[in-house]
């Protein structure tokens, strides 16, 4: 047997008091309460919530998960492999990969990705990606505010994707096991 | 590990003595993925077999939770009914599987026992064509009218598509001629959404006017349908969590959490303690990040601006603690099989208490504003009454059926996620109206903010995912540089992780109510299926009887009282 009552608090309100049937007494206790917003806010602005976007921005964590960053090595090379993980893994199936034989490699077939697309309007932004390489390879930036202005164009490839600059440059956001 | 999952939940009573002349198979509580009692039904004796069971004072299930269909199409027996049933003053869970050939997939209805089971079976008819003879209004209910063929059978394909002409515009058939009425009064059909401002959603209801009364109103759902029992059927285990964030979006943490929960214990499997209190402590803040839209939408759509602005800064601090956890503010993705993806910061804890320190200051200022607001009172106070009784008979469950004052919460009643230890008090009040509704929540948000209190002093160390090769992946550091770990990262995200083959359902206290997830596994690497039981769909359904007799301004007020949120309606 479940006691269902063994812990209930009852929050039925009291019926109405004088103050309150002449719609006086609430609407004071209501008015003190904005106007005590109001004077906080006028004159200190100590309780404003909203920010004056986009001239002032919000500041996210380290953790955002933003478009992706592929990342390179140190000789400009990209790091992925092209194993597939990512796009196994995906579970908007909003990346596409082409592999090839690497041909700078040192050792024989060493893959490289040479189409390595992400639709940008079918990424969920889950991360699940990043969790899945296994060189980190890709990473998420902490860039959120995207716009195109055709559908063409959300389909990002390895130019645009890939890291441009140093690793301290990069706005990393989402990182594999953070 | 076997016993890990007991520690959890409760064992079940024992199986109804009544029950074991009229199956044909008992499984008991051991032989079940989940524990709960489970037992297969001819068709012929289901009608008979659900009258016991709700009318038998020793067994007493009041609570008809859910009815789904699955499709078996290498069996003889093709298709399932699955019916889950709830006594709430025992706690037993009882599943009662009903085969059907698929010559033949007809059932009666259990619409004659409980209201609850009308939008069921009209979505089980909807989605697996099985028909229920008896049922009032037998229609499609998340597809369109014209659509082809049933999508969650097997044998139908996930990207086949289906052209809809706008020609089958669905209006019910009593609105499709106008009655006239003898005396003065024309009456007048009125469609409220489906988008409408005070629907937050993509809602339609066909209401027949009285000058301003209701006489008769009916529902359309599904504008927000996506299938994701389809979708989540060609996706790994683990690849479902993202999905399960856009059910209620408003506290999407709850619902990953329910979902993990479920497969769990499928594995019998448990996450390690820090996962499980954190959880614990970002469900809650998800609860009171729902309660606080749902009031703050609810009193908007009556003419209270003020206070829902007081209750978007909650919501939008909360956002900040998600995010800075899981990288995304609404759809958080945090939640894995086993764990969670990853640790939360290390300023955690002092985010959370500057929350505890704050979100109470926002509460009040509401409280002040509306709770005696004679105005407010006037609006809400005996408008959309139902009774506890009644709100039971539709399924309900939550807020909702508190404010009837039936007091149930999953979280008392087979307590998760070490519930048990933390001392809070289940809010009810007595009148079952709107104004009931929002005390109902105002006091869980109270109860939320006591709970995150108790359970931030007692956050153990420890990993934060599970400490098993099959289930989580290897460390990273490991992956990228030793062989073994890299096979098995790879082996674990081909593969996906196997559950067991079985069946078990798994069932959390969401912010409008029990959220159960049903989970049928086949043994491999993707769900054969998943049932999602969504609170709001239960509640959304007596919608239409709570409107008759009721002013248009008032069906606004109940409509925001019951939080209907789309994507869970929908799914």
């Amino acid at each position: 047997m479940i006691d269902l009552n063994a812990s209930v608090v009852n929050v039925d309100q009291p019926p109405r008091s004088f103050g309150e049937k002449i719609y006086l007494g609430p609407i004071i206790s209501g008015l003190t309460v904005t106007l005590r917003h109001f004077v906080r806010n006028f004159f200190g602005r100590k309780d404003v919530a909203t920010i004056q976007y986009p001239e002032e921005k919000h500041e996210y964590s380290e953790r955002l998960r933003g478009r992706h960053i592929l990342i390179t090595r140190d000789e400009g090379e990209l790091r992925c492999v092209a194993c597939f993980m990512c796009e196994t893994a995906c579970p908007a199936d909003c990346i596409h990969i082409e592999a090839e034989e690497d041909p700078s490699a040192e050792v024989e077939w060493e893959k490289r990705p040479v189409v390595f697309e992400i639709d940008l309007l079918r990424c969920i932004f889950c991360g699940l990606c990043v969790d899945a390489c296994p060189k980190e390879a890709i990473v998420m930036s902490r860039t959120h505010e995207l716009a195109f202005a055709r559908r063409e164009e959300a389909i990002v490839g390895i130019d645009q994707l890939r890291q441009t600059g140093a690793m301290e440059d990069q706005d990393l956001g989402y990182r594999p096991y953070f | 590990m076997t016993d890990s999952r007991h520690k959890t939940e409760k064992p079940q009573p024992p199986f109804p003595a009544e029950l074991k002349a009229l199956g044909s198979q008992i499984l008991g509580s051991e032989k079940t993925g989940d524990g709960h009692h489970e037992m297969l039904v001819d068709r012929s004796r289901i009608l008979e077999v659900l009258r016991t069971v709700k009318e038998d004072p020793a067994i007493h299930c009041d609570l008809l939770v859910d009815i789904c269909g699955v499709d078996w199409p290498d069996r003889d027996d093709r298709f399932e009914v699955v019916y889950h049933l709830a006594a709430l003053e025992t706690g037993l869970r009882l599943r009662i599987r009903v085969p059907l050939k698929e010559e033949d997939p007809t059932m009666p209805s259990a619409f004659g026992l409980w209201k609850g089971a009308n939008w069921f079976e009209r979505e089980a008819w909807d989605l697996f064509g099985i028909h229920f003879e008896g049922h009032p209004n037998l229609k499609r209910l998340l597809t369109h009218e014209a659509f082809d063929g049933h999508p969650l059978r097997k044998d139908y394909e996930p990207g086949r598509r289906c052209l809809l002409t706008e020609d089958e515009i669905m209006t019910p058939e009593w609105a499709r001629e106008n009655p006239t009425d003898n005396d003065q009064f024309e009456t007048h059909i009125l469609n409220l959404g489906p988008s409408h401002p005070a629907t937050h959603g993509v809602l339609r209801t066909v209401v027949q006017l009285e000058g301003e009364v209701i006489r008769r109103a009916e529902c359309e759902i599904g504008y927000l349908h996506r299938c994701f029992e389809k979708m989540v059927e060609s996706q790994g285990w683990n690849q479902v969590i993202p999905y399960t964030d856009r059910l209620n979006y408003c506290s999407s943490m709850i619902n990953s959490v329910g979902y993990a929960l479920a497969v769990e214990k499928l594995l019998d499997v448990e996450a390690p303690p820090r996962a499980q209190i954190l959880r614990l402590i970002l469900s809650e803040f998800s609860r009171i990040m729902d309660h606080a839209v749902c009031l703050g939408a609810n009193l908007v759509d009556l003419g209270a601006v003020t206070g829902s602005r007081y209750f978007f800064q909650v919501r939008e601090e909360i956002y900040g603690l998600l995010e800075s956890c899981s990288g995304a503010r609404l759809t958080v993705s945090y939640a894995r099989i086993g764990g969670l993806s990853h640790d939360v910061p290390e300023n955690f804890s002092s985010q959370v208490r500057v929350l505890l320190d704050t979100i109470p200051g926002f509460i009040d200022d509401v409280e002040k504003l509306v709770t005696r607001n004679t105005i407010f009172r006037d609006r809400t106070e005996g408008v959309g009454v139902i009774s506890g009784a009644e709100a039971l008979a539709w399924g309900w469950t939550g807020p909702c059926l508190r404010a009837s004052g039936i007091p149930y919460d999953v979280r008392k009643a087979s307590p998760y996620l070490g519930y048990e230890n933390i001392e809070f008090d289940v809010p009810v009040a007595t009148t079952g109206d709107c104004y009931a509704r929002y005390l109902v929540r105002m006091e869980e948000m109270r109860q939320s903010l006591h709970i995150i209190r108790q359970a931030i002093d007692s956050i153990p160390g420890g990993p934060v995912m599970i400490d098993d090769p099959h289930i989580a992946p290897p460390e990273k550091s490991k992956a990228y540089n030793e062989m073994e770990s890299m096979i098995r990262h790879f082996k674990l995200l081909n593969d996906g992780i196997q559950v067991p083959a079985g069946n078990g359902y798994g069932f959390t206290e969401g912010a409008n109510g029990e959220l159960g997830y049903y989970l049928v596994s086949n043994g491999g690497g993707k769900p054969y299926r998943i049932k999602v039981r969504p609170p709001c769909f239960a509640i959304y359904q007596a919608y239409p009887h709570l409107l008759e007799g009721q002013m248009v301004s008032d069906a606004i007020a109940i409509l925001g009282s019951l939080n209907i949120i789309a994507g869970e309606l929908d799914r």
